[in-house]
């Protein structure tokens, strides 16, 4: 007869029990769950990545609907249980739900603690804790201002980092002299204070908050000092405390969390606790590890084993994009123990080992984490380190005079080695999981040994350890590389180049250990379109990396001579624009005038020389670059819709120059084309661009994916929308969502093919939230984009480029 | 040799290419990231393409016209295609740089 397995709390721990022991033993038990949250369960850790906008609620759900459907799991959302009846064996929401259990597990997690200064209760102060918190930071975030974080810890910086990447200014308000003063020692603190501040994060240490300032929502803080900073959000990061408060009431023995044993038992053995609301052996932890290994005890329990949880040793990696820092043990100084330090200034680099006894107790690494897994390994294992004390430091691979080679690395590591620190998930576990069950792919390994399946830090590892275990069956051709510069493909660059703030070409050829000194003609202009979409602000742009006609910013024909296209926004043009192409023509000499597939003009057979000359003439009659030759936004083709047309039933003339006027400048992976057509006739070919519109009188239909060059292919479509404002965010949103995935010279419809059109139509039209970030980053870059090129050089700019260095006659060349 | 002073190093972007124009047609100045300098017709062996406008790597020029990889230091072309380009001598003394036209010139008598 099948039990009854209650448990309260939705949360990380008691989801991966749940897996556990389905796998353990399917069909034991009848489970309910209470979820105070009114969602499925979902990895917490990324809750960062979803503040930054570098993740969706949806990249981070660990099980949807259809896992707890398919385990047959009653999950109640949004009910938070209010009471626990041991005599009756039964618990209660506060919305009258119950249910009675066997075995009853408390999983309630942690409350954010709230420190109570005056003020603490207005509106906008926030703790951060889960999904809910963090919809409400983006939402005040939106309006900008500055966001107060109190506590520089962990989730502190972390928050501070995210609102950052949303555009508010940030002040973090720390009591302590150094930040994650807990895991870090001062000159690592140091390096990271450094690097937050680059990004604008101001920080200020020493520091108690004396009140909170404001009428009804937050206007500021007040310092113990006196100082006064304005703001419009407080974020209180600092602490949390084990939430015990209904095993308390049930009489449970508690001390700051819930006591429990080694089988993860409470005082009443029927009434099991995990996660960080369990006390055992006198710790309470905030980490996932440590958690998921009591999980896997307890499920072995629940399953009818003996398994006993003994405790764990944790670890620190912070979640800040382009920030490497690991911590470990216990570093503070103390007479019987010694350290190593190696500090490399220029390359930011500072690592710090604590020894007692010729063993680590302690590690801190800033800037180069690789051998944080082999530290860690050592320090857990409490290996003697003397023979190799004098190399130590420089890690695993320069031991024995092992090859620098990071398979050989990963090879030397022992079975026991944790390679996922999220998910516990040691060598020997993937290995064997992939011999064992034939795993070919990153995903299949995902997906049973939920290695990398978390915060992604380790994929590297994973991956070699796959090459490792399965020689050339694992066929990492499913990545195409890049070039023959690298083994990386397209996505794991653009993934690496915002994962590690890469933020130069030296840069991603230094980190991502390219094979040649300086790249080639594939992926220099790859990386540099890269780096232009992901840092617009911040890169400068790589001429010489650039492909000619980016370079010149006219097209090379086969003579070496140039055609020069100039904008007519949305192939409208008038009496004096036409003239003053005709007058350019004679003075040049323009060899061919054509009209262009685009609805425009084309001047060809231009010399080099005289490009600047031509577009300052162009330029005096309001012409812009047509850009005819970029990987970015060339033409927006209309018809003359409801203005003039019988059938028109919008003005697709004016919507279509509203678009290219908004788009012009961007860069994007290959070059994009647009239409605008007043109706299902469709005139201006819509119907086979890569972005296009069809009106219709109830609004407008947004395609893509169309292609009529070396494919054919209609168009999909996106969906409706009923005015013009939203057609241009709809637009623009897709436009920047396939800049930021699309791989270099990849056209909309090969991406769209690759993500999937459903997936695209999901964050563009019904994801308000995605769309709106999407929208604000396309704007955002516009502003470093929208420059006319052609004016630029007609004022000087590059003026090299035009010009021969010398023009020499071989009479004076013979002496 | 006749050497022909045609500029300075700092003239040339890194990783880019200027023209010298003679009566024998375009030469290609080559600098690369490392700061060594190449000479050679500005011409392409597959179908005339000006080299000078391709992209610099190594010590290698892709041609802008279709592709082919050019080695500076000896003219040829890299890979599965076939073709040499004439290239001369450049010396860099101190920053200045000198081209030698002599072969130049014994081709145009
Ligand atoms: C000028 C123009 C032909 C014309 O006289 O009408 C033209 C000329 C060139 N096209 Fe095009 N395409 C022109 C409209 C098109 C169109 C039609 C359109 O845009 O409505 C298409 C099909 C739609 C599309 O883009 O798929 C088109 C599909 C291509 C392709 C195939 C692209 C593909 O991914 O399938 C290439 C090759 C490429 O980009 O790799 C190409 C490449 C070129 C290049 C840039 C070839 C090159 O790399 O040098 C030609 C440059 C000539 C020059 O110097 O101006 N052109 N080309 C048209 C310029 C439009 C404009 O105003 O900017
Ligand atoms: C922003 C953030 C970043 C983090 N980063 C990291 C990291 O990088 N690495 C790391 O190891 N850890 C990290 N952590 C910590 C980690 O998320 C937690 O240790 C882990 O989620 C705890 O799991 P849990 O199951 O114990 O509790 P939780 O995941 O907190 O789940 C508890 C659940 O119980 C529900 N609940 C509470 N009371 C009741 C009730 N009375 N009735 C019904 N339901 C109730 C809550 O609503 C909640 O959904 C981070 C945490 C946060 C908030
Ligand atoms: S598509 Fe419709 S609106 Fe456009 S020109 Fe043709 S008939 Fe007119
Ligand atoms: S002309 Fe140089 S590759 Fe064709």
């Amino acid at each position: 007869m099948t039990e009854k397995l209650v448990i309260i709390g939705n949360g990380m721990a008691p989801g991966r029990m749940l897996e556990e022991l389905f796998e353990k033993a399917p069909g034991a038990y009848d489970v309910t769950i209470f979820n105070a949250e009114p969602r499925v369960n979902y990895d917490r850790i990324m809750l960062s990545p979803v503040l930054s906008g570098e993740k969706s609620f949806d990249d981070i759900v660990i099980h949807d609907d259809a896992w707890y459907a398919k385990n047959g799991v009653t999950l109640l959302k949004g009910a938070r249980v209010t009471e626990i009846d041991r005599d009756r064996r039964t618990v209660t929401a506060a919305d009258g739900r119950s249910a009675t259990y066997d075995k009853l597990v408390i999983a309630t997690g942690s409350t954010p603690i709230v420190i109570p200064v005056p003020g603490h209760q207005l509106s906008g102060v926030l703790a951060y804790r889960d999904l809910d918190d963090v919809d409400r930071m983006l939402e005040i975030a939106r309006n900008g201002g500055r966001a107060i974080v109190i506590g520089g810890g962990l989730l502190g910086l972390e928050a501070a980092y995210g609102l950052k990447r949303q555009g508010m200014d940030v002040t973090v308000i720390h009591l302590m002299p150094t930040i994650m003063e807990r895991q870090l020692d001062p000159p690592a603190a140091y390096m990271l204070k450094k690097a937050l501040g680059d990004r604008g994060i101001d920080i200020v240490t020493k520091a108690n908050t004396k009140a909170i300032l404001g009428t009804d929502k937050v206007e500021g803080i007040e310092l113990e000092d006196g100082r006064v900073i304005p703001g419009e959000m407080v974020v209180m990061a600092v602490g949390i405390r084990p939430n015990a408060t209904l095993a308390r009431a049930a009489g449970l023995e508690v001390n700051r969390g819930i006591v429990v044993d080694d089988g993860m038992a409470t005082s009443d053995p029927a009434i099991f606790a995990l996660g960080e609301c369990a006390e055992h052996r006198g710790v309470c932890y905030g980490l996932v590890a440590p958690l998921y290994e009591s999980a896997r005890a307890l499920a072995d329990r629940l399953a009818g084993g003996s398994a006993e949880y003994q405790g764990s040793v944790t670890n620190t990696k912070l979640k800040v994009t382009g920030i490497n820092l690991f911590s470990a043990g216990d570093f503070a100084e103390a007479p019987d123990r010694e350290e190593i330090v190696l500090r490399d200034a220029s390359a930011g680099v500072y690592k710090r080992l604590v020894l007692k006894d010729n063993r680590i107790v302690g590690t801190v690494l800033y800037g180069d984490t690789t051998d944080g897994s082999w530290f860690f390994d050592l320090m857990k294992k409490g290996s003697d380190v003397s023979t190799m004390r004098d190399t130590l430091i420089f890690g695993q691979s320069f031991q024995g005079g092992a090859p620098l080679d990071p398979m050989a690395a990963v090879a030397a590591l022992p079975d026991d080695a944790e390679i996922c620190g999220c998910n516990g998930v040691c060598k020997g576990k993937i290995t064997s999981t992939i011999t064992g069950k034939g795993l070919t792919t990153l995903n299949e390994v995902r997906a049973h040994t939920k290695a990398s399946a978390s915060c992604g830090n380790c994929t590297g590892l994973v991956e070699q350890l796959m090459k490792l275990t399965l020689g050339d069956r694992y066929n990492p051709a499913a990545v195409t590389p890049m070039c023959d510069c690298t083994d990386l493909g397209h996505d794991d660059v653009r993934r690496l180049i915002i994962a590690k703030g890469l933020k130069t070409i030296p840069a991603v050829m230094q980190e991502l250990e390219w094979k040649t000194s300086c790249g080639c003609a594939k992926c220099r202009p790859a990386l540099n379109y890269y780096l232009v979409c992901d840092w617009p602000d911040e890169y400068a742009d790589d001429y010489q990396s650039r492909f000619i006609n980016e370079r010149v910013h006219a097209n090379i024909q086969k003579d070496g001579t140039y055609s020069v296209v100039p904008r007519m926004w949305g192939g409208v043009t008038s009496a004096s624009e036409l003239r003053a192409i005709a007058d350019v023509v004679d003075k040049f000499q323009v060899p061919m005038v054509k009209v262009t597939g685009g609805q425009r003009i084309d001047l060809l057979g231009i010399q080099k020389e005289d490009l600047p000359a031509v577009w300052a003439d162009l330029g005096k009659a309001g012409f812009v670059s047509g850009q005819a030759y970029a990987k970015g936004l060339r033409t927006v083709k209309t018809c003359v819709g409801s203005e003039w047309c019988r059938f028109g039933t919008q003005d697709s003339t004016a919507l279509g120059i509203r678009l290219e006027k908004f788009m012009w400048g961007s860069w994007t992976p290959a070059k994009l084309k647009l239409a605008v057509s007043g109706c299902p006739r469709n005139c201006a070919e819509a119907t086979c661009k890569d972005i296009g519109v069809i009106c219709v009188d109830s609004g407008f239909e947004i395609h893509f994916a169309g292609a009529a060059g070396l494919e054919i292919k209609g168009t999909e479509v996106l969906g409706q929308v009923k005015t013009e404002d939203e057609a241009l965010e709809h637009i623009v949103a897709l436009t920047q969502m396939y800049r930021e995935q699309g791989r270099y010279l990849e056209r909309i419809y090969k991406w769209a093919k690759r993500v999937g059109l459903d997936e695209i139509r999901r964050q563009i039209m019904d994801d308000a939230e995605k769309r709106k970030g999407y929208f604000d980053r396309f704007v955002f870059s516009q502003k470093f984009a929208q420059v006319d090129p052609w004016s630029e050089r007609v004022s000087g700019k590059d003026k090299h480029e035009f010009k021969p260095l010398v023009v020499t006659g071989f009479s004076e060349a013979a002496e | 040799m006749t050497w022909v002073t045609i500029g300075r190093l700092e003239d040339i972007p890194v990783r880019g290419a200027r023209c010298v124009d003679t009566p024998e047609g375009r030469i290609a100045v080559f600098r690369t990231a490392d700061n060594r300098v190449f000479a050679m017709e500005d011409s392409c062996p597959h179908k005339r393409g000006p080299l000078s406008q391709g992209i610099v790597h190594g010590t290698s020029v892709t041609c802008p016209l279709h592709n082919w990889v050019i080695s500076l230091e000896s003219g040829s072309a890299q890979g599965a295609d076939v073709g040499q380009v004439r290239t001369m001598a450049v010396r860099n003394d101190n920053g200045t740089l000198l081209l030698d036209l002599a072969e130049l010139r014994i081709a145009a008598e």
